[in-house]
């Protein structure tokens, strides 16, 4: 009998903490088929969160350090400085990448260090269970914001792709979404290129992933993925926001 | 070969760490520590290291804990405000088991304080350099060719025990010039293998994860009385003192650092006076070298501890020697030296006076 299906060997064969219809367990994945599919599991070194994904280094088979919160782009540094040969990438969700981490992210980004940024935005702070995100949408109700985000007070939402696409160092950004198949073939190609592009050496890749939390948002899983169709992919558009390499590509022509 | 060279502290604390075999340093801009980050940039690139200026003192020590966890020798400096900002990545490292070295070019506090030198972070350093029960080497130089000596044993003895070490200076130290014996060369040194690195498993070995999170309070709880009794062999092993006319006297100064340097000059003095006066200096302020205060303390009147704070070691030489003998203290603090003039007014007042 053929196997057509099959866990990726870059993924631990255990059971993960996530939540039913979270959609972290397909993130995780697409990441660990894209090292499988490059060859690279035994030279890369991930770097975990703080966040609900802060355990994923006992889901992915490659080494993988725990970083403190926000902190992962700089962690990611010290080793890529150190491992210039090895494959680097974070793992990190919208809190630790855009609210704490920000700083540590736009200037990873902006040194063009060459490491792979695997953002996940739910647009919520899932682990402490369902606050404020930066990427909470206006008028969205979360657990510190019971009468909505209030654009006034709480102001509003960091679109993180089209902030870094702004730098030169960033050499690969690209949101997707993983609510129906045809969005999680294209995340897939779009992590295997952000890979492919550190390979080649050719500066800091991001990928964004539009992302579900039914549990924080209060819904059902389907519920939570309609609820992404009609109110986060058109605050968050999908679609590349740079990618050197096809500015290269057009450049020799 | 070793070399004389006339060398600026922060300069010398810099060349000893390459020499140590630290190819990887992460910084940010601080005075009084500044010329370390700059000696890096200068001399980094052109030994195949790697200098970079961090956006922040929290990105440097985390570009420290990732560079340590993937096995080489990498280090920090700051002074005292960033030394703050840093805690976060030092605790981080101990309850990682992560080896590095951070360099303390202290300044006057609290908040951005002042400039000068000062040596008002001991507690920060020995007691709570980061949140959760934890301890970092601290190794506390009193010279120029001292520094040098001890960024050496900081780098071996942090990845002999698997934990942080700082080199806690100051901006006397930092600044001044001083002839010192260094061997410079270009030439990597043999550092010892990391068999628990992240540094990719080649298909070779299971994945190796390097981590403080613990849930289960029974891990951790396992985890810190373990590393705590790798805490109780330092303590056995590795505190070391200087003790200067320490055998007869009757009254021991008790200072480290730049401060020991000025009450080492007031113990000369008062010995010239004929008063037998001795001075313990700890090199190490964790460990404390309990031991050579206890073993004073049989034959010593009082104890008078002189530091540049309004009084932070001092507890720590009443604590080794359980309040048996008096001990006063005397301190300037902001940025100010004390004189050996101040050090023998205060001998003076133990002592009775001029004889």
């Amino acid at each position: 009998m053929a196997v057509i299906y099959k866990r990726p060997h870059a993924l631990q064969d255990v059971p993960t903490h996530y939540c039913p219809g979270c959609t972290h367990g397909i993130i995780h994945r697409l990441v660990a088929e894209c090292l499988d599919e490059l060859g690279v599991e035994g030279k890369t070194v991930g770097v975990a969160p703080v966040g609900c994904a802060v355990m994923a280094y006992d889901y992915f088979g490659c080494d993988v350090i725990e970083a403190p919160h926000g902190r992962a782009p700089a962690v990611a540094t010290g080793i890529k400085r150190a491992l210039p040969q090895n494959v680097v990438f974070t793992y990190q969700g919208d809190g630790d990448l855009a609210a704490i981490g920000t700083a540590e992210t736009v200037h990873a980004a902006t040194r063009g260090e060459n490491i792979t940024i695997i953002f996940v935005n739910n647009a919520i702070y899932g682990m402490t269970g369902g606050q404020m995100a930066p990427t909470s949408l206006p008028g969205q109700v979360t657990q510190t914001t019971p009468y909505g985000r209030d654009v006034h007070t709480a102001g509003y939402p960091v679109r993180v792709c089209e902030m870094l696409s702004t730098l030169d160092g960033v050499a690969y950004a690209e949101r997707v979404s993983v609510d129906c198949v045809k969005n999680v073939n294209r995340a897939k190609k779009a992590i295997k290129k952000a890979f492919e592009t550190q390979i080649a050496g050719k500066g800091f890749t991001i990928v964004e992933v539009i992302s579900a939390c039914p549990t924080n948002w209060g819904l059902s899983p389907n519920e939570a993925l309609d609820w992404l169709r009609e109110n986060m992919i058109p605050y968050y558009p999908l679609g590349v926001y740079k990618d050197k390499t096809a500015e290269e590509v057009a450049g020799n022509a | 070969m070793a070399q004389k060279v006339l060398m600026k502290g922060n300069e010398a604390l810099a060349e000893a760490a390459i020499q140590a075999g630290c190819r990887h340093f992460f910084g940010y801009p601080i005075t009084p520590q500044t010329e370390v980050a700059a000696y890096m940039s200068k001399r980094m690139p052109k030994i195949g290291g790697t200098y970079l200026q961090a956006e922040s003192e929290l990105a440097a020590i985390n570009m420290v804990q990732g560079a340590a966890a993937a096995g080489v020798r990498a280090m920090t400096s700051s002074s005292s405000p960033g030394i703050s900002l840093k805690s976060e990545g030092i605790s981080y490292m101990c309850g990682s088991d992560l080896p590095a070295l951070i360099i303390n070019v202290q300044r006057g506090g609290p908040g951005l304080g002042g400039i000068q030198p000062s040596q008002s972070d001991y507690w920060q350093a020995t007691k709570a350099p980061g949140h959760g029960d934890l301890h970092v080497l601290v190794f506390a130089p009193n010279s120029v060719q001292e520094m040098v000596d001890l960024v050496s044993r900081a780098f071996d003895k942090a990845d002999e025990y698997r934990m942080p070490a700082m080199i806690l200076a100051d901006g006397m130290l930092g600044q001044m010039m001083e002839p010192v014996e260094l061997e410079i060369s270009d030439e990597p040194k043999p550092l010892p293998k990391k068999p628990w690195a992240v540094c990719g498993h080649n298909n070779e070995r299971k994945h190796n994860v390097i981590n403080s999170l613990y849930l289960q309070a029974q891990d951790l709880e396992e985890l810190v009385v373990a590393r705590f009794e790798r805490y109780k062999l330092i303590e056995e092993k590795e505190p070391m003192v200087e003790e200067y006319l320490v055998d007869d006297a009757e009254y021991i100064v008790v200072a480290y650092g730049a401060s020991a340097r000025i009450a080492k000059a007031a113990v000369r003095q008062a010995r010239e006076e004929g008063l037998k006066v001795g001075l313990i200096r700890p090199i190490t302020l964790w460990p404390f070298p309990k031991k050579a205060l206890q073993k004073a303390a049989a034959h010593t009147k009082a104890f008078l501890c002189v530091e540049m704070s309004m009084g932070q070691m001092v507890d720590d030489v009443r604590l080794a020697v359980e309040c048996k003998v008096p001990v006063s203290f005397f301190g300037r603090t902001g940025g100010i030296i004390p004189t050996p003039a101040e050090v023998i007014e205060e001998i003076h007042k133990l002592t009775g006076g001029n004889q």
